[in-house]
């Protein structure tokens, strides 16, 4: 019954940037016309699932397709990589949820990706653009070979930086280091956008907060429903709780309890890995019987 | 008619019904109550005074004829007594089992001023459960209208009014956002007070009529009511979205890892079936001591969830005393049976953590009870100097909740002050064509008055429309009318339908 009206959830493209990070695209025509940059939807599966939260990295309103860039890290992302080709569906994607993001008019703006934030900052890139902003790209990674999208970036920003653990592309380094520089460089930015992992993000407001540069975070606490109704998103600004399903996930970056929601995300890490070893079992031994 | 029953001539016990043991059923999902066999439920039908003035049929919000269907039991007549049932309730099985009877129809029944009253919850359940069995379902003949309803949320406000519409003859669908219909019946209520059978049957009743589901479909965001209206060629929408959105504690540690509201917990448990991870991937937090704030029937559902995954020891921390909780009196009863212990007159203070992110215990304070507040229930004050550690690793919290916003942030529907859907006496909301009801007007309320607003949403949505039927514009009428008026046939229990701008006036 999962299926409805607008769209049977079907994948109809799938790529592979590393062994980790992999694309999907499905098609749901009613939310590639409604999707906006910011914006996420919540996946299943199948109907034993979890409900997993994915930034939509890029939509094609002609084609009637959103994007999803995932990183593989537990069960379920693993299992998606696995079962997820060109031609499967999934059980469910319910969407788009969160506030738009906005796009004041600036002069000037640096969009940050690092790990599973790279390919949610896209959209960010392309509309200042559209808008008429001066965009300076910076996206970290760990190493070469898991540089994926330079040229989508590159075609709507006008400065890109890349970051590498090792050194092997770009400025070698944590993504902070391209900050630097580019504030260096470009005193008069009016505003950063950051999505990645939280310590990345916190390491972002950190580095603007002295030069009091508005810094927008992205975030991406556990999440259940994505509706507002269990409040398992909740996080910190300051002395007031915001869901970030509903309020959010955008938020000014110099509020956010970053701490809180470093350990809001460890909730469930027993439950998490008793999945993921059952798992890798299952696979085994289907692997095995297949031999 | 047999010779008229007095309060001494019937069965003076109300029939019990037989329930799981104790300490059986904590350790299992399997619904609690049993239900009556064909022979108790034939006993407690006797105990029916069928009073002339039917204090009870005015106790039920949606005017059930309880007299009448209690009359058809009594004369075996149960698929009677089920056809009158349906005239006016649509989940005869659900309400018998979640309804607040004591306060509504049981309390105010005759036999209740004397005797204990009839069990009408427990018979309208036996109904609901032969008719969920006997796979019968009423569908009137339909005859189709040319109008399109879109309908906001699966709940017991949105499937009321949906069938409703749908017996009016207009295509209808309903939107939901989460992955399978029922609103809280489904993610909410857990399966030992109301199995998803029940609402599954419920719903392809419904599906019956006509209705379709759309799930996974999240209104506002992938499309709005405006849109609805505009572009996508709906006649009239109704909201019944519901009351999202959980109430923080707002004290020391709330944030902590161990603390969560009921409806996650219910959610993870019920909806996303993470009671049987792993063989599900939903997750959910284990407590062994979990304390629970609050003593509504979520709270309850908090409770009882927690002692079947396993807790040893569960506690009840409610500010106010036992006679002020709101709690359905059976989900009270039934939690103290399984061994939850209750901290009445207990207010939290604060979450102690356990230098880990998680908690190590709470904080308390004594209650005492004052004045009346404006609820008119006695204001807790706290009692001086009488704070209180106790040691627990789990904290849920069900402290009521406020209003979802999707629906305001996205349309341009009016709001109350409380961020409520701002609706007229008719249910309809500042947008033509678009009305509310349920809890997303009136806030947390019942699964019984949700759906008499989803009704009442359609009766004057039917006006609005300028659909005519038997239930309201010809009201007055009186039920056994048998002419035919402008072409209705009232035995048919059909509906005639007038679109007035289409229909040349004669
Ligand atoms: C609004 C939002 C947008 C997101 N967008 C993307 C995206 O575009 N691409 C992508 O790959 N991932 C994204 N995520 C994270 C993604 O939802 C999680 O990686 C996923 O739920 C992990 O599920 P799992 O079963 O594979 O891993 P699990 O076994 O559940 O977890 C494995 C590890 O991942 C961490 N983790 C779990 N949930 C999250 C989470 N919500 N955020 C961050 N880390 C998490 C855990 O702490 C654990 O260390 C987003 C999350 C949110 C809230
Ligand atoms: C745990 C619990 C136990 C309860 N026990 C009882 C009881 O024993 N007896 C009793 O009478 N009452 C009980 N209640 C209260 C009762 O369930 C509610 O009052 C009733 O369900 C309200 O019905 P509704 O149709 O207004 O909304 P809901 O039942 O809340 O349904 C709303 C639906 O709309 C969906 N929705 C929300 N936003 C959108 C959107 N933007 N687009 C699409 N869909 C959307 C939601 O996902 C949900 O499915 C209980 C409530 C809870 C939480
Ligand atoms: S008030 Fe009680 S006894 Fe009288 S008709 Fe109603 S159910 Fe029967
Ligand atoms: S995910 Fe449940 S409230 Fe945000």
């Amino acid at each position: 019954m999962s299926p409805n009206q607008f769209s049977r959830f079907e994948i109809i493209k799938r790529e592979d940037f590393s062994d980790v990070t992999y694309l999907l695209e499905c098609y749901h025509p009613l939310m590639a016309k409604a999707a906006r940059a910011g914006q996420f939807v919540i996946v299943m599966l199948n109907e034993h699932g979890e409900r997993i939260p994915l930034t939509i990295a890029d939509y094609d309103r002609e084609k009637g397709t959103i994007t999803l860039v995932i990183q593989a890290v537990g069960k379920t992302t693993r299992e998606m990589q696995q079962a997820c080709q060109a031609g499967t569906s999934l059980y469910a994607i319910t969407g788009p949820m969160g506030i738009p993001s906005h796009f004041d008019k600036v002069k000037k703006v640096a969009c940050v990706g690092g790990g599973l934030g790279v390919a949610p900052i896209f959209p960010h890139a392309r509309a200042f653009k559209e808008s008429g902003a001066y965009v300076i790209g910076i996206v970290g990674f760990r190493n070469k070979n898991l540089i994926f999208w330079e040229d989508k970036f590159r075609s709507f920003c006008d400065e890109f930086i890349i970051c590498t653990d090792d050194g092997s592309a770009g400025i070698k380094g944590l993504i902070t280091e391209g900050i630097k520089q580019a504030i260096e460089k470009h005193p008069d930015i009016d505003e950063f956008v950051a999505i990645g992992p939280p310590v990345m993000m916190k390491g972002c407001a950190e580095a603007t907060r002295p030069h009091n540069i508005k810094t927008i975070v992205s975030l991406n606490p556990l999440m259940v429903d994505g509706t507002g109704m269990c409040g398992g998103c909740r996080v910190k600004l300051g002395d007031q709780v915001k869901f970030a399903c509903v309020d959010g996930p955008d938020f000014d970056g110099h509020k956010v309890d970053f701490d809180d929601l470093m350990i809001r995300l460890k909730r469930f890490a027993e439950e998490e890995k008793v999945a993921m070893e059952r798992w890798s079992e299952g696979c085994r031994m289907r692997d095995q019987v297949q031999v | 008619m047999a010779k008229k029953k007095t309060i001494r001539t019937i069965p003076q016990q109300r029939t019990p019904m037989r329930e799981q043991d104790p300490r059986e059923r904590v350790t299992n999902f399997t619904e609690v109550a049993c239900g009556y066999r064909v022979e108790e439920a034939l006993i407690e039908a006797e105990r029916c005074l069928m009073c002339p003035e039917q204090p009870c049929v005015a106790g039920c919000p949606v005017g059930i004829d309880i007299p009448g269907f209690i009359q058809k039991l009594t004369e075996k007549d149960y698929r009677g007594a089920y056809d009158v049932m349906t005239d006016t309730n649509l989940l005869p099985a659900i309400c018998g089992r979640v309804c607040p009877q004591e306060t509504q129809c049981e309390g105010v029944c005759t036999v209740g001023d004397t005797l204990e009253p009839v069990a009408i919850g427990r018979l309208e359940r036996w109904v609901g459960d032969k008719a969920i069995s006997e796979g019968w379902v009423n569908i009137p003949y339909i005859e189709p209208s040319s109008f399109r309803v879109g309908i906001v949320g699966s709940g017991p406000a949105g499937m009321a009014c949906a069938a409703d519409m749908a017996k009016a003859g207009c295509d209808v669908t309903v939107f939901e956002a989460f992955h399978q219909p029922g609103g809280v019946l489904r993610y909410g209520i857990p399966d030992f007070r109301l199995p998803n059978e029940v609402i599954d049957a419920e719903i392809d009743n419904l599906r019956k009529l006509g209705v379709k589901f759309e799930c996974n479909t999240l209104v506002g965001r992938l499309f709005t009511i405006e849109q609805m209206i505009n572009e996508m060629g709906y006649d009239a929408v109704f909201v019944g979205t519901g009351a999202g959105y959980p109430s923080m504690l707002g004290i020391p540690g709330d944030s902590l890892n161990g603390v969560l509201s009921a409806n996650e917990l219910l959610t993870r448990c019920n909806l996303m079936r993470a009671k049987e991870f792993p063989n599900y991937d939903t997750p959910l937090p284990h407590g062994h001591r979990v304390a629970v704030i609050g003593a509504g029937n979520t709270a309850m559902d908090a409770m009882r969830v927690s002692l079947r995954l396993g807790a040893e020891k569960v506690y009840c921390i409610y500010r106010r005393s036992r006679t002020e909780c709101p709690a359905r009196a059976e989900e009270v009863h039934h939690a103290e049976e399984e061994g939850v212990e209750f901290h009445w007159l207990t207010n939290p203070i604060a979450v102690i953590d356990d230098g880990k992110g998680g908690v190590r215990g709470m904080r308390c304070v004594r209650m005492e009870l004052g004045e009346p507040d404006d609820s008119g229930r006695r204001r807790p004050v706290p009692v001086a100097g009488s704070e209180h550690d106790f040691e627990c690793d789990l904290v849920v919290f069900a402290i009521g909740t406020n209003a979802n916003p999707i629906i305001g942030q996205t349309s341009k529907l009016k709001l109350n002050k409380r961020g409520y859907i701002a609706v007229d006496e008719n249910l309809a909301t500042s947008v033509a064509g678009v009305f509310a009801g349920g809890d997303i007007v009136t806030g947390a309320a019942t699964v019984i008055e949700a759906m008499g607003a989803g009704r009442k949403a359609a009766r004057n949505m039917k006006s609005w429309l300028g659909i005519r039927d038997i239930d309201f514009p010809y009201a007055a009428e009186g039920r056994d009318s048998t002419n035919k008026l402008f072409g209705i046939d009232l035995r048919e229990r059909n509906f005639a339908r007038v679109r007035v701008a289409a229909t040349a006036k004669p």
